[in-house]
């Protein structure tokens, strides 16, 4: 497989000043979307496909650090955590993964394949009230993805699959703490449609490409694959 | 290391009104810092102001998740920062902030300034810590308590003599020996505190000189805060008497 030269890496603020030295040659792929949206299902088929390409393919996600992964499930059963309690410490969870598997995997060679980024916590501190400046300083250290998508999905097409997922609505992604409504269906309707005008307002800064995901999952794979592949394709004339 | 220009501490905590006042003591380990706040707040418990003290680093929520990454020793300078950021709003969300709102004295046993100390020598970007900060309300006084290097470890080492390995600065590669690391970090921490003091408003403090002569020095700085505070009390005693008053006049009038 062709690859790309090394580079440095970019960064949305400061650049981490002990990175300085490491060079990347991969390339960092972001799918983001709400729960249900059909996030999972797309990654694992862009996977199996890049993989078939000949494409060496890591997978990750937010809240899959061993470092602090547990902790942060463990706290919010037995703590009322702050607003920005909260959000630093998806922050310090995120960035173990940036630092220790998503930055390696990059330098290495791997296509990253990630399961939502920054965005997804920065939309999360928005609609729970954090400025959105603090937020976008505080993930100065991101390196900036190569390519971003955005599942879009109307909140009443999310409310049928997750309940044929679940069969009952998670508290934290019904945006219960925010006390938007006593009904649980309301407060998530309320809730997913609050972070989907964050997704809107971010798709500008940080070129975000929506996708629409009211489709089958076909079409949308088909969408989201030929996309990918014009990307990487555009890389390997490059290189040539 | 150069200091940047943002500033480490502000005010934009909303607009929403803080009645009481933010001391702070700040310096590295062996300064004596923590002796001079635990004496500050005796003074001014005994005077019935509203204390409340805070710690650095104390959030049993926080704590024990960061124990277990300290133990696997997978920090990064980044991870270690966000962890004690964690810590520090949760201890601010919780405490200091709406205890600043209802009027208490809150005494910071190290505030932003050692994160920005600690974070910077690391390796991390001074802006970006800064920046993660800047939710933090500014203290109303920072003491920094000044101390050659070679006295403050002195003083560390009589009491425990075994050195945790992040404490001792080993994630930064300074030497393999534990107590040249420690001296050499600690020297590091001592340089950031210095480019803060004048644009921070430090406080300073002779670490060096006599524990009642400091905390003499510490509660005159003090004094100069507690008139209004005092004031303030006053009035409150003297609208808790006119209700008591206005109770009893309605308890006889019942009988």
């Amino acid at each position: 497989m062709p690859s790309i030269g090394a580079r440095p890496m970019e960064y949305y603020g400061p650049s981490i000043p002990y990175l300085k030295e490491t060079e990347i040659k991969g390339r960092f792929i972001v799918i983001e979307g709400p729960d249900a949206s059909g996030r999972s299902t797309q990654i694992a088929m862009v996977t199996t496909k890049l993989e078939a390409d000949g494409h060496a393919v890591l997978n990750t996600g937010l809240r899959r650090s061993e470092l602090i992964g547990e902790g942060i499930l463990e706290a919010k059963r037995n703590f009322i955590l702050g607003k920005r309690t909260l959000s630093l410490f998806y922050a310090a969870d995120f960035a173990d993964q940036l630092e220790n598997k998503i930055i390696p995997a990059l330098h290495a060679g791997y296509v990253v394949l990630a399961d939502r980024y920054i965005y997804t916590l920065m939309a999360r501190d928005a609609v729970r009230g954090i400025r959105r400046i603090w937020s976008h300083n505080l993930f100065g250290f991101a390196i900036k993805p190569d390519l971003v998508f955005y599942l879009d999905v109307d909140a009443g097409e999310l409310v049928h699959r997750v309940f044929q997922k679940n069969s009952s609505l998670d508290y934290y992604e019904s945006g219960a703490d925010l006390g938007l409504s006593e009904d649980m269906l309301d407060s998530f309707l309320i809730y997913q449609g609050m972070l989907a005008k964050e997704f809107h307002r971010m798709q500008r800064r940080y070129d975000i490409v929506p996708i629409n995901g009211n489709r089958s999952i076909v079409e949308v794979n088909s969408d989201l694959q030929d996309k990918i592949d014009k990307f990487l394709n555009m890389d390997v004339l490059i290189s040539k | 290391m150069k200091s940047s220009s943002s500033p480490r501490a502000s005010q934009h905590s909303k607009k929403l009104e803080v009645k009481g006042k933010l001391i702070v003591v700040e310096g590295i380990d062996g300064t004596g810092k923590s002796t001079q706040i635990r004496l500050l707040g005796k003074w001014l418990r005994s005077k019935q102001l509203p204390v409340f003290m805070t710690e650095w680093n104390s959030s049993e929520m926080v704590k024990e998740i960061t124990s277990k990454g300290k133990k696997k020793g997978r920090l990064t300078p980044t991870t270690f920062s966000l962890l004690h950021a964690t810590d520090f709003a949760d201890r601010y969300e919780r405490n200091i902030f709406p205890l600043l709102r209802a009027g208490y004295i809150v005494l910071a046993d190290r505030y932003v300034y050692t994160a920005y100390a600690r974070d910077v020598v690391r390796g991390c970007s001074p802006k970006w810590v800064c920046k993660v900060y800047d939710f933090a309300i500014k203290p109303d006084v920072v003491f920094y308590f000044r101390v050659p290097v070679d006295v403050a470890i002195e003083r560390i080492l009589v009491g425990r003599p075994k050195l945790k390995y992040y404490e001792a600065g080993m994630d930064l590669n300074l030497s393999n020996d534990q107590y040249d690391s420690y001296r050499i970090f600690q020297s590091r921490i001592i340089e950031q505190y210095e480019s803060m003091v004048k644009p921070e408003g430090f406080v300073v403090i002779d670490g060096t000189s006599g524990i009642e002569e400091q905390q003499q020095l510490v509660r005159k700085t003090i004094m100069k805060l507690l008139p209004h505070q005092e004031e303030e009390q006053k009035q409150l005693r003297l609208q808790q008497q006119q209700f008591e008053r206005q109770n009893k006049v309605v308890v006889t009038a019942d009988n």
